[in-house]
């Protein structure tokens, strides 16, 4: 089984750390993974804009990049949703075809693929998770308080394996964080009382750290964070679940 | 005005949006507990999805069924093709009978018409009867959502407006106070009326009946006071036949209010003895929406409101923001329909979360098309140059894995060294109420590059 790892564009550049944590948990459990070179976007930010001919390079890139392994693991639900929901603006060849179909979030791969559900990671502390919109309601990988269907959450399986990690219930469930990719910019007093108020959420609960298959969304609720001087940490799922010492 | 800045004016208050976010969330909160409990809910969505869609690929037959029916029934039906035709039309059955007082319960359509101030223009009186629909109307607003008109109104605020148009008590919001005197000033407008004018919820094709659904029974009381009724529907209102209201009537009570079922389905069919009954149905870019097929299945609405209660974007910017009749997910896939320019901001006014396509009773995949909107809108409306020109850059960019890592490198070395008054001033919108994250020295690339390096 060759694993391809797929590092997004502002993980690579601003977040490294979440993709040495991913590469290292997925190395510790064993699975031969590598990261082709070159790797850049996978299109999303042109295409939730509008502009989804603009994106096309990085739909080829993408592809190109990834074409030749059995599966491709990226720390983003939101991203691997992206591939899977709207590639279908390039044609749709044997490798595109293949790459859309075995794209998977990190969690949902362990889980799902490994069928590990135990890490064997070490984390005495309060966890609140935000449920990342593109990861819960785009790849479902978890039940959203809107549908009725079984209770299940692939992150917080995950998580309750962990030792020492209590995970922490909160008001609202799976409210969206208000990132939104441009829409953190274009509709700005929104997006930003939206961060606030799932952050309150976390805090009213007693949570010390928020977690989530997404940076991108862990970006916002860290700029907001810092910029308040809360009481709270932000890490990536892969961080937490590649806590060994 | 763009939804951003509207948006930006109400989140001014911020104890405002704070009691408008839990309102619209409680109801939200109340509709899953309803759900939840019945068992097939799932199945209900679906067969709900299904049956719409059905209806819409059989429109023409089903539309010409119920017109036969109706006429059967001993009603007298018009066809409109647009929201003037419409208008003259009522007004046109208003004249025929002498009708100079009108009372009308909740209707959307005549919302999206006009109805009201063309009415008014030609010396008739309509009074909206659904109590947050008089409330909007005493304040000369158009209602902020689809059930709940007013819910942008705190009770104080309804108090001060009674008062000066009802002749009310102060009464400090006193709800029960108020309801009661909005109850006689209401009763009196039906006693007088000369015609009633309703909404129409569902149109069964095989029995040319109707049923209005209302909380106040305030259809009732008009349609049965009133020598003439005149009941005005969208040509998608329609289901096929009487059986197919067991899976709507229960999905619609729930999903709009947490309702097992809306207080008063009002079933109507035939005029009584003496009594008219006239049926309107509208298109109005009802059918240039439905050869659209990517946006086919926003006419799947059943207009419950839910997507309004449970989107994050409309609770915290409230539904004036969308300058548009239907606010909220279903209205900015329904109005660039209408007038792209005009709405080409709503499909944006959205993080593409998708609590709104789980919500919806009738399953419209919303959120999907408001992607798809964004990629018409940016096409064929004028954007901001800034927006185009960066979108291009970002593309080109991400399109060559060595100019991403060069601009990579410039940006990380900038948010490490520039000093933060400068990272955050004013172009970088961001960076009003958030940080940004330091430069890390290397990125992941350059990290695992090293990495392989010293292991050979």
């Amino acid at each position: 089984m060759k694993v391809g790892l797929f590092i997004p564009c502002y993980i690579n550049q601003l977040y490294p750390q979440v993709g040495k944590a991913t590469l290292e948990l997925l190395e510790r459990l064993n699975v031969d993974v590598m990261y082709p070179l070159g790797q850049t976007c996978c299109g999303q930010p042109m295409a939730n804009s509008g502009y989804e001919y603009e994106s096309v390079g990085s739909c080829n890139n993408f592809v190109s990049n990834f074409k030749d392994f059995d599966y491709i693991v990226t720390p983003s639900g939101s991203c691997a949703y992206h591939v899977k929901k709207h590639y279908d603006i390039i044609p749709q060849t044997d490798d595109v075809v293949k790459v859309r179909e075995n794209v998977y979030e990190l969690c949902d791969f362990i889980l799902n693929v490994l069928k590990v559900k135990n890490v064997g990671a070490k984390f005495p502390y309060k966890v609140g998770i935000h449920k990342s919109c593109h990861g819960l309601r785009g790849l479902r990988l978890g039940s959203c308080s809107e549908k009725v269907t079984e209770a299940y959450s692939y992150i917080g399986e995950l998580l309750k394996e962990v030792s020492g990690t209590e995970v922490i219930e909160l008001t609202r469930a799976d409210e969206c964080c208000g990132f939104g990719g441009t829409f953190a910019v274009t509709e700005e007093a929104i997006s930003v009382k939206m961060g606030k108020d799932r952050i309150k959420d976390h805090l009213d609960n007693g949570v010390e750290v928020i977690t989530a298959t997404d940076t991108s969304c862990l970006m916002h609720l860290e700029g907001l964070v810092t910029r308040n001087k809360q009481p709270l940490k932000i890490l990536h799922i892969a961080e937490i679940l590649n806590s060994v010492n | 005005m763009s939804h951003s800045k509207a948006a930006t004016i109400f989140n001014k208050d911020e104890k405002k949006v704070n009691w408008h976010d839990k309102a619209l969330w409680f109801v939200r909160h109340k509709r899953d507990k309803s759900a939840h409990s019945v068992k097939g809910w799932e199945e209900l969505r679906n067969l709900g999805h299904g049956i719409k869609a059905h209806t819409l690929s059989n429109l023409d037959t089903y539309l010409i069924q119920f017109e036969e029916n109706a006429i059967k029934n001993g009603v007298q039906v018009h066809w409109a093709a647009d929201a003037d035709e419409h208008n003259k039309i009522v007004q046109s059955i208003l004249k025929a009978h002498n009708a100079k007082k009108v009372v009308k319960s909740k209707s959307m359509l005549t919302e999206e018409c006009h109805l009201n101030p063309f009415l008014e223009a030609n010396d008739i009186e309509v009074i909206d009867t659904d109590l947050g629909e008089r409330i909007v109307q005493l304040a000369k607003e158009p209602p902020s959502h689809i059930v709940l008109p007013a819910i942008h109104k705190k009770k104080e605020e309804v108090d001060v407006l009674f008062q000066e148009h009802l002749g009310t008590k102060p009464c400090d919001g006193d709800p029960q106070y108020l309801t009661g005197e909005a109850r006689k000033h209401l009763r009196e407008k039906f006693i007088q009326a000369d015609a009633a004018i309703t909404g129409v919820n569902f149109a069964v094709a095989d029995t040319g009946g109707f049923v209005v659904c209302t909380n106040e029974g305030n259809a009732d009381m008009g349609v049965h006071l009133a020598p003439v009724h005149i009941a005005c529907m969208g040509i998608e209102k329609l289901i096929p036949k009487q059986e197919h209201l067991g899976v709507f009537l229960r999905l619609l009570g729930r999903s709009a209010t947490g309702q097992h079922i809306t207080t008063y389905s009002s079933h109507f069919k035939k005029p009584r003895n003496g009594a008219k009954m006239h049926i309107v149905i509208v298109d109005n870019g009802r059918t240039e929406q439905l050869s659209r097929p990517d946006f086919r299945a926003s006419l799947h609405c059943i207009r419950c409101g839910a997507c309004m209660n449970t989107c994050p974007i409309y609770r915290r910017s409230g539904g004036h923001s969308y300058d548009s009749t239907i606010p909220g997910p279903i209205g900015s896939i329904l109005s660039p329909g209408k007038d792209l320019k005009k709405h080409s901001t709503l499909p944006f006014a959205s993080t593409l979360c998708g609590s709104c396509s789980d919500v919806c009773p009738v399953k419209i995949d919303i959120h999907t098309q408001l992607y798809k909107w964004r990629q018409i809108i940016t096409k064929e409306t004028p954007q901001p140059f800034i927006k185009k020109t960066s979108m291009k850059m970002m593309g080109n960019i991400f399109s060559k894995p060595s100019q991403f890592d060069k601009v990579g490198k410039v940006a990380r070395w900038s948010l490490r060294n520039l000093p933060k008054g400068m990272i955050n001033s004013k172009p970088n919108v961001w960076g009003k109420a958030r940080d940004l994250p330091l430069g890390p020295k290397e990125s992941f690339e350059d990290w695992y590059k090293k990495r392989n390096k010293d292991e050979q």
